[in-house]
């Protein structure tokens, strides 16, 4: 599966590791929801720690969009926030 | 927006996978709006050269800021060398009073010299970012460009749809981070651009840079002043040393005195005078 860090680009990540993965993205999920910002920024932390571990670059040329985009490691919450919900964030 | 607006939701999605949903409706979108597959190709393809230029532009502009803020860094390093040195020569003088000025004015430059070499490694980040962002997209619409055109010399235009909508939504998604990226570059520099002003106008006010370098000196006037003062205590030693020689021989000890203390202001002068 590809995903892309945003800011970073696209990672090839194995399908084995999706799941561990899915689980620290719950992690900062539920940080979103219960505004709880020492808890998002570990977990985000974590989250691109992880996936850096596990990913490797993707082909530059590929055009084959992404699986799965998570938020660039100096986010704030409430950019998180908007990013979610397509608050005017993405241009275009 | 408020937690509560995920409250909700059935089944908990994370959110990579909401991001990514995010950025597939609106590639979406705007596929919807257009009517003619090919058209679409050639429409984007002109879009994307556009974002690439802006998204040059944009490392350009953060490369200026970037500079502007290295020479005021400079200016800020050569007002606090020139306070070291005037401390050195106050406190020579035996002036600690203006030595101890001169040394808060320095830390005063120091806390912003600091915080500008914050601004400058961050704007530095930027930089870094926008040009790796640029390299990124370049890649993606080289590859759009040669599947554009493979696209429309084999394909009808029924079967064209689906590789169309494949490329279009994979450097769609590749012009929103940049737009992103961009956008995050544009607000850093505009922050920093309002903080160098501010700088900009302090040194113009002779708040920082001016008090040092220009006539509104204080700490140079007074040492200027000092020097002045010794050079005059230093002329009547002198003239009170020829007096002497030409004087009966009992002040003849009060004569070696006023040589002696005569040394001291010399040096003190020529001290002075190596500061201006």
């Amino acid at each position: 599966m590809i995903v892309r860090i945003l800011g970073e680009g696209q990672l090839q990540v194995p399908e084995s590791a999706v799941d561990e993965l899915n689980e620290l993205d719950a992690r900062l999920e539920t940080a979103v929801e219960r505004n709880d910002e020492p808890a998002f920024r570990g977990a985000l932390e974590a989250l691109l720690a992880r996936l850096r571990e596990v990913g490797t670059p993707a082909d530059p040329d590929t055009l084959e969009p992404s699986g799965l985009i998570v938020p660039q490691e100096d986010a704030s919450m409430a950019e998180v926030r908007r990013l979610l919900t397509d608050e005017g964030l993405i241009p275009g | 927006m408020a937690a509560g607006c995920y409250e909700g939701m059935v089944a908990p999605m994370g959110v990579m996978k909401r991001v990514q949903l995010v950025f597939r409706a609106k590639a979406n979108k705007a596929l919807d709006k257009m009517e003619d597959p090919r058209e679409t190709l050639d429409y984007s393809y002109q879009q994307q050269l556009e974002l690439l230029q802006k998204v040059r532009r944009g490392v350009a502009d953060v490369a200026t800021s970037r500079k502007r803020l290295e020479l005021q860094v400079n200016q800020l390093q050569q007002s606090s060398d020139k306070l070291t040195r005037q401390a050195q020569d106050s406190l020579a003088a035996g002036r600690e009073d203006l030595a101890r000025e001169a040394l808060q004015r320095k830390a005063g430059i120091q806390s912003q010299q600091g915080d500008l070499q914050v601004q400058y490694e961050s704007l530095q980040g930027e930089e870094e970012k926008l040009t790796g962002a640029a390299q990124r997209l370049q890649a993606k619409v080289d590859a759009f460009r040669t599947k554009k055109e493979t696209i429309k010399a084999t394909y009808t235009a029924a079967e064209a749809q689906t590789r169309i909508s494949e490329a279009f939504t994979g450097i769609s998604e590749e012009m929103g981070d940049v737009g992103m990226a961009i956008q995050r570059a544009e607000d850093k520099t505009e922050q920093m651009k309002a903080r160098a002003g501010a700088i900009d106008e302090l040194m113009a006010s002779g708040a920082l840079d001016d008090v040092v370098s220009g006539p509104r000196d204080d700490i140079q006037a007074e040492l200027d002043r000092m020097g002045a003062s010794t050079s005059v205590d230093h002329e009547l030693a002198q003239m009170k040393a020829a007096l002497a020689s030409s004087a009966p021989r009992q002040i003849e000890g009060s004569q070696d005195g006023a040589t002696g203390t005569g040394q001291a202001p010399a040096q003190a002068a020529e001290q002075a005078q190596d500061a201006e």
